[in-house]
């Protein structure tokens, strides 16, 4: 696990972590496509119980957030996300959605009754959330350029004006 | 029942850290860690837990606005020598937050947790301990950290 925390913490942070620890919204950029790291692959079911593979979405761009029901900043963000994939999904563009609710879809279900989200929604995994360099806190999002690389991480309510222009880079 | 002049009032604290996942999560809550308590024959006990929280965080009261919001829960073992008649959770308060529509119930800063109790009928003399825990789920204005177990270890000396 240690190991896993290690390499996610230089995977997505660097030397952000600090910031975390200290409960500020942290942020690692990657300009550079040669600077970024691959995203780590997972297979998880959505709602239907569809195998959602990051890997399938290579070619596009994919801003993958972790959240929860319990997660109040999290809930700002989702109209965002809504937002973004109806305005960016055609240029090769989607959301996805990681919760980490320990109750899983009995948690998830419900809560996505009440809203149009149109980007796919997935269950975590103690094993994917490892991977990605475990849930200190949320939310936590990452942006993933067509090549499958991270470009830019973000844990804490960022503004809606910086995913989009994240975005817009990435799909330019 | 003279139920305050018979109870026995004890109030017990020392430093309780959270378990920090690789060492990263920050501390946010800390509960001292409870003193030996006497437990006399015939008389109720009441155990205080004091808490104190991180500047500039909070966790949701023991009684949520919203039902997605997972409450303040102090739980003790069942086969305890003690058991609970009453556990009272500190006043919440109504805060409005970046990320809240409207004011939700929570807590912060320094608060108490008091649990009565009254002596289980099979409770032997002599030392013994009372295990409990105590889960919350934290947030600052900016993000939120994932529920917390603490275990909470209270020695007794039963009479």
């Amino acid at each position: 696990m240690f190991a896993a925390l290690a390499l996610a913490a230089s995977l997505a942070l660097g030397g952000c972590a600090s910031q975390i620890s200290k409960g500020e919204p942290a942020a690692r950029r990657d300009k550079n496509p040669a600077d970024r790291k691959l995203a780590p692959d997972f297979e998880l079911k959505d709602l239907n119980g569809k195998t959602i593979r990051l890997s399938d979405y290579r070619g596009q761009v994919v801003l993958l957030n972790f959240w929860a029901t319990w997660c109040g900043p999290c809930k700002i963000e989702i109209p965002w996300f809504i937002e973004f994939q109806r305005a960016y999904k055609d240029r090769g563009f989607t959301v996805i959605g990681v919760s980490v609710d320990e109750d899983g879809w009995e948690a998830v279900r419900p809560f996505l009754a009440g809203r149009q989200v149109n980007y796919p929604v997935v269950v975590s995994t103690p094993e994917v959330e490892q991977k990605y360099g475990g849930v200190e806190a949320l939310p936590m999002s990452f942006l993933i350029d067509r090549e499958g690389r991270i470009a830019s991480t973000h844990v804490g309510l960022v503004t809606k004006k910086t995913y989009e222009d994240e975005i817009r880079q990435l799909l330019d | 029942m003279k139920m305050k002049s018979a109870s026995f009032w004890i109030s017990a604290f020392a430093l309780l850290t959270i378990a920090a996942a690789a060492g990263q999560t920050p501390q946010i809550l800390a509960i001292e860690e409870p003193q030996k308590v006497v437990v006399p024959r015939q008389e109720e006990v009441r155990i205080v837990l004091k808490a104190s929280m991180r500047p500039g965080y909070h966790a949701n009261s023991d009684t949520p606005s919203e039902s997605y919001l997972i409450p303040l829960r102090l739980t003790w073992d069942a086969q305890a020598p003690l058991q609970v008649i009453e556990i009272r959770y500190p006043k919440p308060k109504l805060e409005k937050f970046a990320f809240t529509g409207k004011p939700i119930s929570v807590v912060d800063g320094e608060f108490e947790i008091v649990t009565r109790f009254r002596r289980a009928p099979n409770a032997l003399p002599g030392p013994a301990f009372l295990q409990g825990k105590l889960r919350y789920q934290a947030c600052n204005d900016k993000m939120c950290f994932p529920p917390k177990t603490l275990d909470v270890k209270v020695p007794l000396l039963i009479q």
